[in-house]
């Protein structure tokens, strides 16, 4: 397993945000992690990408242990993520975004560039073309020199995937991409997660939209209050009784 | 040519407090550039210029090193202030380094070595106007190279988004502190610079006040671009020059008077100009745009 959660925790205060949750990402595989509003999802991929320490349990990249690491030190083991609500850097154009993104890929010091030293500025154009191919894949190659945050809703929500790929992640952890978006909006991100995955980078999904998690995972977990209630394939996991009462209630 | 050399012998001395004014608002600028604000310039500038004057006064080192010295020994000492402040956020950030130029000054004050609150003079005039703006430059080349680079990228995501910067893998401690350090060693610099052009350092001219000055430099400059802080230090600079006119003319303090267009100067730029003096041809094409669009409208 390319990525194992083990009985991890997380508390604030009085309130368990997390309980106990296990689950495992097989490399190459889209996973989805759904589950109501409340349920934990958020807090998980904020203990996965290191912006929270786990309360108890363990994280482990390739058999790694990552948890209670910075974040970038976990970016640095191969994991990136996008946000919820859209954490682009709105004054830098799109691809100056993608370029930050792949702040972990491009190597040459700074005083190579204070000498002009030609390999520098190689590195450079490297790194730009590999920002517009990257913006070209999610089809926003025409808006590379427009500020981030002069696009629109959509538009962002596709950069911000492009910056999380510019450092090449073995896990790509993706926040609620199609919320706020309209159905061909979604299809076009249903599409990118398909290309995502088949280029290699494994992805954790955390979404609300139960069609297109159930068409673009290959392995589902549910939460519901801090807990897995289900784990499996998407169809079978859609059948568990367990995650139709999170979803639906009980009958009384 | 003989009123070309009349101008110079006169106004040679304000070029030169231009340049040391620059490097003092590019220190702050550099903090301020990955979304730091610093307060600590003060203190760093003297401790800067006390070393420099020291090692002038004390030993046969050529001026260069006793420059090198002004701005590595601040620099160094910005490293262990850096890393517990710089875990401070916005305004109490700020608050913890106005608390760190005050440490400085009062342990000169109290520092009878260094002759107490009356400071050192008769130090040696070896900083001139040459000196001061191959400082400058040397200064803003490396702005210059910064910008767009790897590394000023990551600055300008830090100053965007820090926890969005850390989760793309950059170790944004390690980048604020650089910029501290960096800053701080500007500040020395221009301190060793200014106690060798006015022959005398004294704790009184290293108080909250002159770090306010820096910034408000920077700010009316401008923050977007390194230039900025430039033309706001010779702006700043040269306005008393400007108002010395003024105050013959009305017979006021030109002390209280220069507070009163700093004050003015800094209100106007952050109504009409946020960006700052650089930002000034961009607004004039937004202005003359909209007017433009306004009289097709009304047509």
């Amino acid at each position: 397993m390319l990525l194992s959660v083990e009985g991890v925790s997380r508390a604030f205060g009085g309130v368990k945000a997390v309980e106990g949750a296990s689950f495992a990402v097989a490399a190459g595989e889209v996973h989805g992690l759904i589950g109501p509003n409340g349920a934990g999802k958020t807090t998980l991929l904020n203990l996965v990408s290191g912006l929270l320490r786990p309360t108890a349990g363990t994280i482990q990249l390739d058999g790694v242990r990552c948890d209670g690491l910075a974040p970038h030190r976990i970016a640095a083991l191969g994991v990136t993520r996008t946000f919820q609500n859209i954490r682009l850097f709105p004054q830098l154009s799109a691809l100056e975004n993608v370029l930050v993104g792949e702040h972990l890929r491009r190597r040459a010091p700074l005083w190579r560039r204070m000498v002009f030293l030609p390999s520098a500025a190689r590195e450079e154009r490297a790194a730009r073309a590999r920002a517009l191919e990257l913006l070209d894949r999610v089809g926003l190659a025409d808006r590379a020199a427009e500020k981030a945050g002069f696009l629109s809703y959509g538009e962002q929500r596709r950069v911000e995937i492009a910056r999380a790929l510019g450092s090449e992640p073995r896990v790509l952890l993706l926040d609620e991409p199609t919320a706020g978006m309209n159905p061909a909006e979604v299809d076009s991100v249903a599409r990118l997660i398909a290309e995502v995955a088949r280029l290699g980078h494994s992805v954790l999904l955390v979404e609300h939209n139960v069609p297109l998690v159930t068409k673009a995972c290959h392995r589902i977990t549910v939460l519901d209050f801090g807990r897995v209630i289900a784990d499996g394939a998407p169809a079978e996991v859609m059948r568990n009784p367990a995650v139709v009462d999170a979803y639906l209630g009980t009958r009384r | 040519m003989e009123a070309l050399l009349e101008w110079w012998l006169t106004y040679q001395s304000a070029v030169a407090f231009i340049g040391v004014n620059a490097l003092l608002a590019l220190s702050v600028y550099a903090t301020l550039s990955c979304g730091q604000l610093s307060l600590a310039n003060a203190g760093f500038m003297a401790i800067g210029g006390y070393a420099g004057a020291l090692l002038t006064l004390h030993t046969e080192l050529p001026f260069a090193l006793v420059l090198a010295a002004a701005a590595a020994l601040p620099a160094v000492v910005a490293v262990p202030l850096g890393l517990p402040v710089l875990r401070l956020r916005g305004v109490f950030l700020a608050i913890a380094t106005i608390g760190w130029g005050e440490v400085v000054r009062l342990a000169l004050v109290n520092w009878d070595y260094t002759n107490g609150a009356l400071g050192l003079v008769a130090i040696p005039q070896r900083a001139g106007p040459g000196v001061i703006y191959l400082c400058l430059a040397l200064a803003l080349f490396v702005f210059w190279r910064l910008r767009g680079s790897r590394a000023g990228q990551a600055l300008e995501a830090i100053r965007e988004d820090e926890p969005a910067a850390r989760t793309l893998g950059i170790d944004t401690t390690a980048y604020k502190l650089a910029m501290f350090a960096f800053g701080a060693g500007l500040a020395g610099l221009a301190g060793g610079l200014e106690a060798h052009l006015t022959f005398m350092v004294a704790p009184s001219g290293y108080g909250f006040s002159r770090v306010v000055d820096m910034l408000v430099q920077a700010v009316v400059g401008g923050i977007a671009h390194f230039g900025g802080p430039v033309l706001g230090a010779a702006f700043l600079t040269l306005l008393p020059e400007a108002l010395r006119e003024v105050s013959r003319v009305t017979g006021m303090e030109p002390g209280p008077l220069r507070l009163l267009a700093n004050g003015l100067v800094l209100l106007l730029v952050i109504l009409f100009l946020p960006n700052g003096i650089v930002s000034l041809p961009q607004r004039v094409r937004e202005w003359r745009e909209e007017r433009r669009a306004a009289r097709a409208l009304v047509g």
